[in-house]
């Protein structure tokens, strides 16, 4: 028996010394793990929050019976959808009806890495940054790893052999592409005035002022953009209930339908997350005597309830409306805005 | 260290690439070459080059695959429908043109692979990829391939038009 | 490098939770299919062929404009970022890309590329 004492020293020994040399790995993988489950368990405190604002804002009561304040109710969702039958009806493609919320949930996901939430602290000689990972181009990465949740809902419109299904896997990616473009004009003014696309380089920018401010009209174009991005209302035409059933996901049941929703209130956070980061200053309190992430963390709030708001207010626009005022509309101002931002940035700020 | 990501990466692709080709069905092949881009991308951010890589997801598995998607669906191409591997005459032209190019990258790059010298690694500088770098080259010493370019998108967006108007009308 | 290990921690981090949760429902869920129950939805009526048809050709010509004026997006970017360097030479470049595509877009609209009727 010595000899499996000595390889299991050995191989110890190895581990201790490999963690002792790369304690800054160490520490950011722990951070990395940290935040992509705390990302996840927002998900049905999220669920909570609408479900009692809309109750609010339709003069009822919403979710109250279970828990003080109806709080164990998402607790209760979960475990009820656990707890369902899975159904795949027969003529699916069974590979890719898996795949498709799986898409969905790791895009969303991974494009939550590289959002920041504080400046750097130091901890026992160790820096902690505030943010999942640093990536030089931040904000194109938001863009270019929420734009493959696209496939998601292809896939779930493929794989569904339902008519409603792949009605509304058209309709959404349709819809994302066109606005897409909307989401990255308008961030480019804001790109513009800082002169890169790092989103911490975005934020410590607007140390003196947000760049709201300056920027009221790409915010307003980046915002709409942002709910149009999330499938949120009135933009929620993919699944829209009264000519589509529930659209791309119309097949699924249980936990596979859970992940959808999963995904799309990630997103939500990830876009309240990104409006903050690039027009409301981040994690600049301006004289406020808070701490950076809870001033970071009340504006993210304050914006997800603006998207519940949103969606308790208007009705749900047409397809046709919303695909002409896409193109129509948003593309020109967004082009309009970036010119007036680089020609005053090159005159006036040289 | 790197050539431990590189070549897990390298395999992935090509087993993708196999998937494209190989796969019977048009959403299967389209999610393979998906796949094949993202690892392209990573490749990319192995050699220090990360706007070059996020532009990759960007255009090429966001924007083309998306519309490659669309048109799967727009002509439901069910599987096995004509999609076998039938030697037909068209077929076999296709394939030895196919094989003559194949030949011909093959021999470009064993001239590359016997005269090259491997055994050096180029030093990049810091800045070396980085968005402003691109940028400021792209636009002071490249200008006129990138106002030609603009000239081929608007090429581009007219040939769509009218490829799309003559159908519907 | 590292922080593209620290990303794909996320994503396996998702694999992990969204492999465990289909795992757990498959066990904890109960699994009595019907015939009936494995159609596809259709509202209660008895699907009569399959989803499979021709839709319109607007979704293609949508995704063919994106994928035009993404490559426009993305050659702004690297503008943007040097334009504190370009300055107004850099302005005239971009404009003069602007006001092509611009003519390109004025184009589509006037031959109806983007109505959706």
């Amino acid at each position: 028996m010595d000899w499996i004492t000595e390889i299991l020293n050995v191989t110890w020994n190895f581990i201790v010394l490999f963690l002792n040399e790369n304690i800054p790995l160490v520490v950011g993988s722990v951070k990395a793990v940290i935040i992509a489950v705390a990302i996840m368990s927002v998900v049905p405190a999220l669920v909570w929050l609408e479900r009692r604002l809309m109750g609010r804002f339709q003069v009822r009561l919403g979710p109250n019976r279970v828990g003080p304040f109806g709080l164990g109710q998402p607790m209760a969702d979960t475990v009820k959808l656990l707890f369902k039958e899975s159904i795949i009806q027969s003529s699916a493609d069974k590979f890719l009806f898996h795949l498709a919320p799986a898409v969905v949930v790791i895009t969303a996901i991974a494009a939550f890495a590289v959002i920041p939430f504080g400046e750097p602290f130091e901890v026992f000689g160790q820096t902690i940054e505030m943010w999942g990972a640093n990536v030089n181009s931040g904000i194109l990465f938001v863009f270019a790893i929420s734009g493959m949740g696209i496939y998601g809902m292809v896939l779930a419109g493929l794989s569904s052999n339902n008519k409603y299904s792949l009605m509304g896997g058209l309709r959404s990616s349709a819809q994302m592409i066109s606005y897409e473009l909307t989401l990255g004009l308008s961030a480019l003014s804001i790109i513009l005035l800082t002169g890169s696309l790092s989103l911490v380089d975005m934020v410590r920018a607007q140390e003196t002022y947000p760049f709201i401010l300056v920027q009221p009209l790409a915010f307003l174009l980046f915002f709409i953009a942002g709910i149009a991005e999330t499938n949120r209302a009135p933009f929620d035409l993919p699944e829209a209930e009264q000519e589509l059933v529930a659209g791309f996901h119309t097949e699924y049941t249980g936990m596979k339908f859970a992940m959808f929703f999963m995904g799309e209130y990630i997103n939500m956070v990830t876009m309240s997350a990104l409006v903050t980061l690039l027009f409301l200053g981040g994690w600049n309190a301006y004289g406020l005597p808070v701490w950076p992430i809870v001033s970071f963390a009340v504006k993210v709030f304050f914006l997800l309830c603006v998207f519940i708001w949103l969606r308790s207010t208007f009705p749900r626009i047409r397809y046709d409306r919303l695909m002409t005022f896409g193109w129509k509309i948003l593309l020109p101002l967004c082009l309009l805005n970036l010119m007036v931002t680089s020609t005053v940035k090159v005159i006036w700020f040289p | 260290m790197e050539l431990l990501i590189f070549y897990p990466l390298a395999g992935f692709c090509v087993v993708l690439a196999l998937g494209v080709v190989l796969n019977n069905s048009p959403v299967g092949s389209a999610i393979s070459l998906i796949g094949m881009m993202l690892g392209l991308a990573g490749i990319f951010v192995l050699q220090q080059a990360h706007f070059l890589a996020i532009l990759q997801i960007i255009i090429y598995a966001g924007a083309i695959m998306v519309l490659f998607m669309f048109v799967i669906m727009l002509l439901n191409l069910k599987e096995g429908d004509d999609t076998g591997w039938i030697a037909r005459e068209r077929n076999l032209l296709l394939s030895v043109l196919t094989g003559l190019l194949a030949v011909g990258i093959l021999y470009k790059i064993s001239g590359i692979l016997f005269t090259a010298e491997m055994d050096t690694p180029a030093i990049l500088p810091d800045s070396f990829g980085t968005v402003a770098t691109i940028g400021e080259t792209l636009f002071t010493d490249f200008v006129l391939p990138f106002e030609v370019a603009s000239i081929l998108l608007l090429a581009a967006m007219v040939g769509a038009v009218v490829l799309a108007k003559t159908k519907l009308d | 490098m590292t922080e593209y290990f620290y990303i794909s921690l996320f994503a396996v981090v998702a694999i992990v939770v969204v492999g465990a949760l289909l795992a757990l429902s498959t066990v904890l869920g109960p699994r009595n299919p019907s015939p009936q129950k494995m159609l596809p939805y259709e509202c209660g009526i008895i699907p009569t062929e399959e989803a499979k048809g021709r839709y319109p050709v607007r979704f293609a010509t949508i995704a063919m404009f994106f994928i035009i004026f993404d490559v426009e997006v993305v050659f702004m970017y690297p503008w943007a970022v040097a334009l504190g360097e370009l300055k107004l030479f850099g302005l005239v470049e971009m404009a003069i890309f602007i006001i092509i595509l611009g003519i390109a877009y004025v184009y589509i609209w006037g031959r109806g590329g983007l109505e959706w009727d």
